[in-house]
């Protein structure tokens, strides 16, 4: 169990490395002439291409973050529930909050 | 008759004369000069204190040197564990000046800190004596990583025949000299904290193994070493790299295991399925 944990955290922090050097572009590429909501939504608003980045982001998150903070609990604490517990709330946190805002900003708020 | 006691007479003589200068030599020692060494040892076992004696600084002088004064002039009740002094038998390691080294290939004058030396037992090992250390977790380790080699050919087989330039055998080849002296264990802050932790030696053995085409454990090790005391626990810190006598790179070794197991463990692997 622990070996596959380390490679899907490995496989997703190749996509995470991907996502973030991209996400990184995209901001200095934007904030250029300054930044608005309008600015943004209206270039995400109806955009399947950043849907689809966004989520991959996502879905990379909820796959490492929640490995990790599991491991550091385990390592800090003790093997067990709480570990378990709080690193399964961080996964469902990430998918379902990030799920949202890339909902949010593909629809501009209203679904 | 005279001729006898001719010698000895001679004999109490010459006995005086070296009492003498054995005596004058060891008073000189223990005066306080210029050139002493302040050098605080371990006493006790794990509940101890560090106690101070002053050693006589000499040329090209090794910690091994410093400890076995000790020991001989000022306090033979001093336990401490050493066998070839020459780097071979990786005994003598020991915590000088907060890190693991070995005594008898660590000059003073490389590591001394004005004229101060402390010279403690290995750490995350615990403590018989003074500055000797019970290694059997350590070695115990080892086995628990399946480190040791079992073959299935018998003396009546041919020999088994390892291209040198293999890179199998060019992987074995780079952790292979390890004499297991105890320096990584002691340097890595992960056993420290996880004291079930196989630690960088065993690891670094299971590796030079996984890639011995001879041997037929190779599954059974990849299982003990893909738990949660495996090399998955490691924090990649580099310490057992940075501290290693013999330059080797357990941390190289344990990362190769990681990607090893964790595609055995999802893939699979060329001697089955995890």
């Amino acid at each position: 169990m622990q070996a596959k944990l380390w490679y899907a955290q490995r496989i997703s922090a190749m996509v995470l490395g991907l996502c973030v050097s991209i996400h990184l572009v995209i901001i200095f590429y934007a904030i250029r002439g300054g930044l608005t909501a309008e600015e943004i939504l209206g270039r995400t608003q109806g955009n399947i291409a950043f849907a689809v980045f966004y989520e991959i982001f996502v879905l990379a998150c909820f796959v490492h973050a929640p490995i990790g903070l599991a491991n550091i609990l385990e390592e800090t604490f003790s093997k067990g529930f709480i570990s378990k517990a709080l690193s399964s709330l961080l996964a469902v946190l990430i998918l379902i909050l990030g799920t949202t805002a890339v909902i949010g900003v593909y629809t501009g708020g209203t679904l | 008759m005279l001729d006898m006691e001719f010698n000895i007479k001679y004999l109490f003589i010459s006995k005086k004369i070296i009492f003498d200068l054995f005596f004058t030599i060891y008073r000189y020692n223990q005066a306080m000069s210029n050139s002493d060494l302040k050098v605080k040892v371990w006493r006790g076992a794990q509940e101890g204190e560090f106690v101070e004696y002053l050693v006589p600084r000499n040329p090209n002088q090794t910690v091994l040197d410093v400890v076995t004064f000790i020991q001989r002039k000022l306090d033979p009740t001093l336990s401490y564990r050493f066998a070839c002094r020459v780097g071979m038998c990786g005994s003598c390691a020991m915590t000088v000046n907060g890190v693991a080294r070995w005594t008898c290939r660590t000059h003073v004058s490389q590591i001394v800190e004005g004229d101060s030396l402390e010279i403690a037992p290995l750490n995350n090992l615990p403590v018989i004596k003074d500055l000797a250390t019970d290694m059997r977790e350590f070695f115990d380790k080892w086995k628990g990583a399946v480190g040791f080699f079992k073959g299935d050919k018998t003396r009546h087989d041919d020999f088994a025949r390892v291209e040198p330039q293999s890179p199998e055998r060019q992987l074995a080849n780079a952790g292979i000299e390890c004499i297991g002296c105890g320096v990584c264990y002691s340097s890595c802050e992960v056993v420290q904290s996880r004291p079930n932790y196989l630690g960088p030696a065993a690891l670094n053995r299971a590796w030079t193994l996984t890639n011995d085409v001879r041997d037929v454990q190779q599954l059974d090790r990849l299982r003990a070493v893909a738990g949660d005391e495996g090399c998955h626990a490691c924090h990649t810190q580099g310490s057992c790299t940075e501290r290693c006598p013999k330059k080797l790179e357990p941390t190289a070794s344990i990362s190769g295991l990681k990607k090893l197991v964790a595609r055995a463990a999802v893939r699979g692997s060329k001697w089955g399925k995890l």
